[in-house]
């Protein structure tokens, strides 16, 4: 079977005054029909620039694809804005952000903007589109959605105003939406609801979703999937259940010790990742997390590790993984057959 | 442990002109011990940062008191009472990107509560804010350098540095790590712990990260709409809430467990919080509460103990008779 949306070795670069950012070094991830993948990093990881790249979102200049592929349904699309005449941005990809006030127009009532996309991509008249509009704001659970189309956003909470993208991003039914931090600027309770309504979409619909977020609360609450990002690199892809109770990297582990436990008992002391994250205009040449490490090895330092297959399905970009590496103790998981599935330059 | 903050009926309002009031915070009663620290949560829009301003005389008191070591500070702060105060009670802002000021040094920035202390020599300063750069795990030489060139935890350990040198007894963190990310937020929380150790800090732990408050605090306050609904030990209130508000907010609270996570049920709470402005009578979280019951609705609950437990809850279910509504 072929995943939905494959993206393999994409590079981007951005100019800036301060010389190349080299943004993205390498990224391969894939999301199959129906499925959410969670790419969880740090502010800085390239976990936005990834999928932002992959919709032809990036500004260029300064950004720059230096290499790589993305295909949708086995199609190449990388760079087009149409694909077999839909336009991949709208049509098949739908996004919501996390800033919902400043990515609406405040000057344009509500149901407006969401029928905008309706007579844009599907050439619908503005009547059509408006009425099709108010049937999306019931469906993202907008009580009294005639009267509220006719609203501007300031007259929306934060809450609602996350609806609405959403109900602008699904109105083409696209096969695959990308929400990225659709939830870091709302309370806990309306996080909730707002995960709650894009799982239930996602049955009704059938969608696949790519969840971006720095939460690792929300990804074992949303993932089927997940790709943890660090330094424009993937360290640690696998399901959600590799990820959160296998974990085969020491930055995948190193961000579950630094939260409280959530069970009851005794606390252990946070154990902080020390050190920030390394300049991304001259990456290191051997692993990026090494600087910050408690089991950097002296090949850390020089080579960057390649992506070892530790089980079926669940990859991680560390040395510790090697098959000739004598299993690492305290928490880090490692199964014996690990192969080599890429070396990387 | 002695008692070092009283607040009594705290309460301040927002003139909104045409006999509109927003109640910010509505007659707020909680004491807190010498060293020990209070988690505050709540949703955006509850008053927690507001209770924390007023405390503090950065806004005047509409009505209600705040004690400090049994003594009443005045309900409009004049300039000399700023000058006192700062020396016992400090703050720590949420965004480290907007409080600091770009245009001064990081030892400026430090020093500058220094100003306030009248027989501060110049050499002495300098030795103090070296001091104060070192006890946050920054280095001497960071005093010269600008905001700018610094990460958005190291920001938040120059304005712990800014709040420390005044030796302060109580501390106002009001959402120190918010803005910070996950293994960066571990690293500034272990600091305050520290510090409250070494320093015998007193805080009030103002965040909406639940898990995080409930880690980092002794007692933990949960407000809604002005007001506290319930107060007790931090792991109590955590893992076995009482009121229902509090029950909504801890299962609204998603946890980094996968396995634990497919079980949970759907949406605990429908609806947001309603406008502070023109509170109606009875429990502010009627309209909202799965177990309301008519009483509700005509009256305000009043925070009291619960038999047999180190709590205080504000809620009808555990005075009035439970009737059928309830159940």
């Amino acid at each position: 079977m072929t995943a939905l949306l494959e993206v393999s070795n994409l590079h981007v670069e951005f100019d800036t005054y301060g010389g190349i950012v080299k943004a993205l070094r390498g990224v391969d991830f894939y999301v199959d029909a129906g499925q959410t993948l969670a790419i969880v990093g740090e502010s800085g990881s390239g976990k936005s620039v990834a999928m932002q790249s992959v919709t032809g979102l990036i500004p260029m200049p300064p950004g720059r694809i230096t290499a790589g592929s993305a295909k949708l349904r086995g199609k190449e699309f990388l760079g087009q804005r149409r694909l077999d005449g839909k336009t991949i941005c709208g049509d098949e990809i739908g996004m919501i952000f996390q800033d919902a006030m400043s990515s609406l127009n405040p000057t344009m009532r509500i149901g407006d903007q969401i029928a905008e996309t309706l007579e844009v991509h599907r050439g619908y008249s503005r009547a059509k589109a408006f009425n099709r509009a108010i049937e999306l704001l019931e469906l993202v659970r907008i009580p009294e959605a005639a009267r509220r189309a006719r609203q501007y956003p300031f007259e929306f909470s934060g809450g609602m105003l996350q609806r609405v993208m959403i109900a602008t991003a699904i109105a083409c039914k696209p096969s695959l939406l990308i929400a990225d931090e659709p939830t870091t600027a709302l309370d806990v309770t309306i996080q909730a609801q707002i995960l709650d309504l894009l799982q239930s979409l996602q049955k009704e619909t059938g969608m696949a979703i790519v969840l971006i977020t720095h939460d690792l609360s929300v990804v074992a609450r949303m993932a089927d999937r997940v790709a943890v990002m660090y330094a424009g690199q993937i360290v640690e892809s696998g399901s959600v259940e590799d990820i959160f109770y296998r974990s085969a990297h020491p930055y995948t582990l190193g961000l579950k010790l630094a939260m409280p436990s959530h069970s009851g008992g005794e606390d252990h002391r946070l154990r902080p990742i020390p050190g920030s994250p390394p300049d991304m205009f001259s990456p290191p040449a051997g692993c990026a997390y090494c600087e910050r490490c408690d089991r950097a090895m002296r090949v850390c330092q020089s080579d960057n590790p390649p992506i070892f297959n530790v089980d079926k399905g669940h990859l991680s970009r560390c040395w510790q993984q090697h098959p000739q590496h004598t299993a690492p103790s305290d928490g880090l998981y490692k199964s014996t057959p690990a192969q080599i599935v890429e070396v990387s330059v | 442990m002695s008692e070092l903050i009283r607040l009594d009926k705290l309460t301040r309002f927002f003139d909104m002109g045409r006999g509109k009031r927003v109640h910010a915070v509505d007659g707020v009663s909680f004491s807190i011990a010498e060293g020990e620290t209070l988690g505050l949560v709540g949703e955006s829009g509850s008053g927690k940062s507001t209770l924390g301003k007023t405390l503090l005389g950065l806004y005047d008191k509409t009505a209600g008191s705040v004690m400090y070591k049994g003594e009443e500070l005045p309900a409009h702060y004049r300039p000399r009472d700023f000058l006192r105060m700062a020396n016992v009670m400090q703050m720590i802002f949420q965004d480290p990107y907007a409080s600091l000021n770009p245009r001064m040094t990081v030892g400026e920035i430090i020093a500058e509560g220094l100003r306030l202390k009248p027989d501060m020599q110049a050499g002495d300063a300098r030795a103090r804010v070296t001091a104060a750069l070192e006890r946050v795990g920054l280095h001497a030489a960071h005093a010269s350098r600008y905001p700018h060139e610094f990460s958005g935890g190291q920001r938040q350990r120059i304005g712990i540095a800014r709040a420390l040198i005044m030796e302060p007894e109580f501390v106002v963190c009001d959402e120190p790590i918010s803005a910070l990310d996950a293994s960066v937020q571990a690293q500034v929380v272990n600091l305050l712990n520290d510090l409250k150790t070494s320093m015998g800090l007193t805080m009030l732990f103002i965040a909406h990260d639940l898990s995080m408050v409930r880690y980092i605090s002794d007692r933990m306050a949960v407000m809604y709409l002005g007001s506290v609904m319930e107060i007790g030990k931090a792991a109590d209130v955590y893992f076995q809430p009482r009121h229902p508000y509090t029950q909504i907010l801890i299962a609204s609270n998603p946890e980094p467990d996968p396995g634990r996570e497919k079980q949970r049920l759907s949406t605990p709470i429908q609806g947001e919080i309603p406008s502070p402005v023109n509170v109606p009578a009875g429990c502010r979280f009627a309209s909202r509460c799965p177990q309301v019951m008519p009483v509700c609705r005509e009256k305000t609950p009043q925070l009291l103990p619960l038999v047999n437990e180190e709590r205080l809850v504000a809620c009808h279910l555990y005075t009035e008779p439970v009737t059928s509504a309830a159940s």
